[in-house]
Formats: C-alpha cells, sequence, structure tokens
C-alpha cells in the first residue's frame, strides 16, 4: 500500500460515512420529508459549516450527505459537465468519505448532484438530483426581507414578481431572465429552480426523478417530488420559451441539447459545444455507430 | 478545442501542491512551529478562535500556519473542524464577575472597588517601527508583582444598586444556539449576542464606528472592560455536582448608555453588551456598540433606519465565512448562466434593431 492510499484510509475512518455525523443526517432528513410534503416551501435547517466555502455548494453536498447510502452511484455536474474543478472536487470528497461508486453516465447514477443544469438524458423513477442553491428565495431581488418574504409566500402574494416580469416585456419586450427563471410548484409556492438556464426549466415538470435543493448559506432546503406540476411563470400573451443557442454541437453535432459558446481563435471566432459532457459522448457514439451501420 | 472545462482533477491537484510549496517561502528559513504562532502572534490567534468558535491555541495557530497567515482562511479551517466535533453537554455560564483579570478599565469612574488595571495593551505605545524588534533575541523582562486578590465586581452593578441602570431581566430560557438551529426573525437577543461575537471584526468595528457618526447615534461610555481567565464548569448528571473543565480567556466589555424615560419610566442608562474568546477589546467594543443599536424596539426607541438598527442587515451580513464563500464563489465557473444571457441580450439587441429601422 504506497502513502497516498494510507491516508485516505485513516481519513475515512476519521470521519463518519458521507462526512457528516448520524444526527446531523438526521436533522436534514427530517427537513427533506417536510419539504417533500410541502412541494416548493423553503424549509428552513441548521446547516454545517462544510470543509468547502459557502457557494461552492455546501447546501446540495449536506443533502447528499444525507441520502446516500452505500449502494449509490454518484454522479456530480457543474455547468452540465463531470469534469469541471468543481464537480471534481465534490466527486472526490464523496468518493474519500463514502467510498461510494461513481459515474459519469446520466442513466447509471441513482443520485446526481448538479450546479446549474438538469442533465439532458431524460431522467427515471428511484434518481434523486441534488441542487445547488446559492439563494433559494426567487423573490429576494424584489424584496431583501427575509421576514417580508415569509410573509408574501404565506398569503401567496405574488403580484410583485407579475409586475416585474410585465416591466421586463414592457420595457424591452421579453422577459430579462435567462436563468434562475422562476417556477410555480404545484401550482402554489413560487419557486426558485435554482440558477439553471431556462432551457432547463421544462425538465422539471412533472420529473419521475426526486428533486431535492440546498442552500447551505442561507440554512433552506426545499424540494419536489416525482410527478410534480411545475409551471414557469409567464403570461397567456407572452408564454415562457425555453432558450438556446441556435447552433449544432461542433463535437456531437447535437441541435437539441444546451450549448456553451466557446471562442477558438484569436480573431474571436465561436464555436458552440454541449454543456453536458455525458449527452455529449453518448450522441458521439451514437453517431459512430450509425455511421458503423452505413 | 474541449480544453475549457477539461483537466479540472490535474489542475486541482497541480494547484494544491504549488501552494503548499508557497506555504513553505524559502526552505534555508527555518520552518515556522506551532509554538511561535500561539506565544507570539496571540492577537491574530485570539481572532481566530472567536471567529472560529472553538477554543482552541494550538488549533488556532495550525490553521494560521495553513492559511499562510490568511485569518479569515484560518477562521474558517477552525469551523470546518468545529463541525465535526460531537456537542455532548453546554457549560455552565461563564462568571465573569470571579474573573482573574488581566485589564480592567473603566472610562466612566476614575477611581474603582478592584481598582483599574491597564495590562498589556497598545493604547498608549508611540506607534514608532520598533527597529530593536530586528535583531532582538533576549525577551524583555517586566517588573513583576503578587496577583492582587481583591474582587473585582462589575463596575456597572454600581449603577444598578441606585437604579440608574437597567437592569437586564433574566427571561429564564436556555439562550439559543445559532449553530444548531437556523435564525429566523425577528431574532432573541442571545442568538444575537452569539452572531456577533462569531461576526467579523472588520464588519462589526464598520458598523460600530456609523452608530458614533450618527446612524443611529447612542452616546457609548465604556463602563468596563476587562480581560482575563474564566472557569468553565460542566455540570455533570451522573454526580449533581459541577466540575472545572477549561480556563479561558475573555474579553468582555459593558457600555453605559442613556435612553429617554416615559411618564411612567423615569430615565435610566442602558447597557450594550460585548463578549468575546481571547484578548479581543476592538472587536468586544464594536460588539458592545451594536448590540445596543439593535436593542431599538425593545427599549422603545425609534428606528431612523440606520443599518446598525436593522436586525436581518446586521446578523446575516456580519459572518465572514458566509460573506467570503458567497463574494468568491463567483469565480466558479458560470458559463451556462452566461449562455444564457448572451443568447437573450442578442435577441432583445435584434428585436431592437428591426424596431429601429421600422
Amino acid at each position: 500500500m504506497n502513502e497516498m492510499s494510507k491516508n485516505e484510509n485513516i481519513d475515512i475512518q476519521i470521519y463518519n460515512f458521507a462526512y457528516l455525523d448520524e444526527n446531523t443526517k438526521r436533522m436534514i432528513r427530517r427537513a427533506l420529508l417536510k419539504a417533500l410534503c410541502i412541494p416548493g416551501y423553503q424549509v428552513p435547517f441548521s446547516s454545517r459549516e462544510m470543509p468547502m466555502p459557502y457557494g461552492w455548494g455546501t447546501g446540495g453536498i449536506q443533502v447528499t450527505s444525507a441520502c446516500l447510502i452505500p449502494k449509490d452511484v454518484l454522479k456530480v455536474i457543474d455547468q452540465g459537465a463531470d469534469d469541471t474543478t468543481n464537480a471534481v472536487s465534490i466527486r472526490k470528497f464523496f468518493q474519500k468519505t463514502a467510498n461510494v461508486a461513481v459515474t459519469e453516465k446520466t442513466s447509471d447514477a441513482s443520485l446526481i448532484q448538479t450546479r446549474h443544469r438538469i442533465p439532458e438524458t431524460k431522467l427515471k423513477e428511484k434518481q434523486i438530483l441534488v441542487y445547488q442553491v446559492p439563494i433559494p428565495e426567487p423573490l429576494r431581488f424584489l424584496e431583501p426581507r427575509e421576514t417580508e418574504t415569509r410573509k408574501m409566500h404565506a398569503l401567496s402574494e405574488y403580484g410583485l414578481m407579475y409586475v416585474k416580469l410585465y416591466e421586463d416585456i414592457a420595457k424591452h419586450g421579453h422577459i430579462e431572465t435567462a436563468y434562475a427563471y422562476p417556477v410555480k410548484t404545484n401550482g402554489n409556492y413560487v419557486t426558485d429552480p435554482s440558477p439553471i438556464p431556462k432551457f432547463d426549466n421544462p425538465k422539471m415538470n412533472n420529473s419521475p426523478a426526486i428533486q431535492l435543493f440546498g442552500a447551505g448559506r442561507e440554512q433552506r432546503i426545499y424540494a419536489i417530488p416525482p410527478y410534480t406540476n411545475v409551471k414557469s411563470l409567464d403570461f397567456e400573451d407572452y408564454p415562457f420559451e425555453a432558450m438556446k443557442a441556435n447552433f449544432k454541437c461542433s463535437i456531437c453535432g447535437s441541435s437539441d441539447s444546451y450549448l456553451d459558446e466557446i471562442i477558438v481563435s484569436d480573431d474571436g471566432k465561436r464555436s458552440y459545444i454541449c454543456s453536458d459532457t455525458d449527452y455529449c459522448k453518448e450522441q458521439t457514439k451514437l453517431n459512430s455507430k450509425k455511421e458503423d451501420q452505413l | 478545442m474541449y480544453v475549457a472545462v477539461k483537466g479540472g482533477e490535474v489542475a486541482i491537484d497541480n494547484a494544491h501542491s504549488w501552494m503548499s510549496e508557497i506555504r513553505r517561502g524559502d526552505t534555508s528559513i527555518p520552518n515556522l512551529s506551532l509554538d511561535q504562532i500561539s506565544e507570539q502572534l496571540t492577537l491574530g490567534v485570539d481572532r481566530v478562535m472567536s471567529e472560529g468558535s472553538l477554543y482552541d491555541k494550538d488549533l488556532a495557530a495550525l490553521a494560521i500556519k495553513q492559511s499562510r497567515g490568511d485569518l479569515i482562511e484560518a477562521i474558517f479551517l477552525l469551523r470546518a473542524y468545529r463541525t465535526t466535533l460531537t456537542r455532548f453537554s453546554y457549560s455552565k455560564p461563564v462568571n465573569t464577575a470571579n474573573m482573574t483579570c488581566l485589564r480592567r478599565i473603566s472610562a466612566t469612574f476614575k477611581d474603582i472597588p478592584g481598582g483599574q488595571k491597564l495590562g498589556p495593551t497598545f493604547d498608549y505605545t508611540h506607534r514608532l517601527l520598533d527597529f530593536k524588534l530586528l535583531a532582538e533575541n533576549e525577551a524583555p523582562i517586566s517588573p513583576t508583582k503578587k496577583y492582587n486578590d481583591n474582587k473585582m465586581p462589575h463596575v456597572l452593578s454600581f449603577l444598578n444598586q441606585e437604579d440608574l441602570m437597567q437592569n437586564e431581566k433574566d427571561n429564564n430560557l436556555d439562550p439559543i444556539d445559532i449553530t444548531r438551529e437556523p435564525i429566523s426573525y425577528p431574532t432573541s437577543r442571545s442568538a444575537r449576542l452569539q452572531a456577533l461575537s462569531r461576526g467579523d471584526e472588520g464588519f462589526l468595528l464598520g458598523l460600530a464606528y456609523s452608530t458614533q457618526r450618527g446612524y443611529a447615534r447612542n452616546h457609548a461610555f465604556v463602563g468596563e472592560l476587562r480581560i482575563g481567565i474564566v472557569d468553565v464548569e460542566l455540570h455533570i448528571p451522573e454526580l449533581d455536582f459541577e466540575i472545572n473543565v477549561a480556563e479561558i480567556i475573555l474579553t468582555e466589555c459593558e457600555t453605559v448608555n442613556q435612553f429617554q424615560g416615559s411618564k411612567i419610566e423615569p430615565p435610566q442608562f442602558t447597557r450594550g453588551y460585548g463578549l468575546v474568546f481571547g484578548q479581543t477589546e476592538r472587536k468586544a467594543l464594536a460588539m458592545a456598540l451594536i448590540d445596543r443599536a439593535l436593542r431599538w424596539k425593545e427599549l422603545g426607541e425609534d428606528y431612523s433606519g440606520a443599518p446598525a438598527q436593522d436586525e436581518e442587515f446586521v446578523i446575516s451580513h456580519c459572518d465572514n465565512i458566509q460573506a467570503t464563500g458567497f463574494l468568491e464563489h463567483i469565480k466558479l465557473p458560470h458559463y451556462v448562466d452566461f449562455q444564457s444571457e448572451l443568447e437573450l441580450i442578442r435577441k432583445i439587441r435584434a428585436d431592437a434593431k428591426v424596431n429601429m429601422k421600422r
């Protein structure tokens, strides 16, 4: 056994399975159950200081820690990709502390922790999608006070939000929100979908998977149970419209997945690639199979 | 072409190893020992212990070494470690009236029972760089005297005797522990005091200063500032008595502030309170001023809209670990969100151009 793996074993012995102690996990699970019972409602929970900074996904990490069991298969993505630095770091953390199997394949994962994207591959029953949430309160930028926004939710007083959307249209002809586009969960609470591009919003609706949201710094957990109605806010004459770059992925050729724009030359030439790296790989494989068959 | 999002794992490993090398610095210079930090950078250690909410000099020294002297990073290391410790009991409230004082001053009375005691303070030093320290090897020796064992009762207790000072009433409730329960607003004074005691020294300093300059002005006299050693006692249920589990150094500050009485209440002085781990005078003073400003509702004062009076504003933003995390997270990739903004702004611009042509 080399020095490195010895050290890693010591780490595993020092910390409980998936890092958090069982009492803390129980506290989080209780918050999760409450959140699932009241879809879209922000449940306060006693968030812990984690060994990563607030803002790096401590809420999602705590939710994942509370949900993980030894036979889970974990996938972690950031910006849709498995190999962005923070996704690598979080995946390593759970490999080290929970020793669970990991995958990059969306369909193989039982639990997916994500920042800023929903995978392109349709999720299934028995999968859990854990979102990292910076500001759980969709009304926060309209009303900074928690005491006020809680009241507004309790009274379903969402006029302020609709006025904001209306003013956007009056000013620009479009709703000015491109990501973290607010939704209404189960016809009741207006909910923040975390900063996913609005292209991903329709994937939240009626999803067979469990969707859990953790905001560590803000000490809130909320959830969308499977097969729940999730509607992006809009107007009859200005219906919600999912939006993406109108190009094809320059690797796999897909035109229906969300694309990242990259600058490929000094004169500013642009190219477009799938933000979901796993989806891109799968599409590339399918393409080569098709070519083989031809 | 795919380089932009690839290679995260190798990049992280390389960054970490480079950072370790830089932390050690020039290897021809002796390695910094933890004892050197905990003995010679004591005020930094105290700040890390107080805002890290964990009284352990050795761990704080280790955190300072590991963080290359970035105290907020050191505080973060200590907080993250603290999370992993089992909370097996709460101590009895410490009795600061029985403190063995290293320093004890009052700005309100010239002479007080137990006496004024200046202690180790920068207050009257001339801030001239002391170039002797460049060569110093011998430890300077200061004159010693047997500790004056006289009782040092709280100065404000003498104002209490005349009923000039508003008495703090015991509400018989257990204090809230904000590390175990999420804060909800409006919150209690116990939760506020805990948040302030863990809060960022710089943030508290700025806010306290703002009250002195007229944003919720409430002139504060330092009734007493004391720094010293107190016993931490734990009640053991099986034995049914208290045992002393630790001796810790605390800084306590009580300010005297006036408020207007009413027809049914004669005017009384009111109190701002600061209590912080270690020798942390600036922080304890600032905490007392902010505590007082936040008590406007309870004392029937007007809300002037000043930041220091706004409980939700102060408490939600005073924690430097939360603040630095959220501030610095904007360094993380936001490719996806930015892309969606790009699409939207292009679309809006295109529409606007069409409209202009019309």
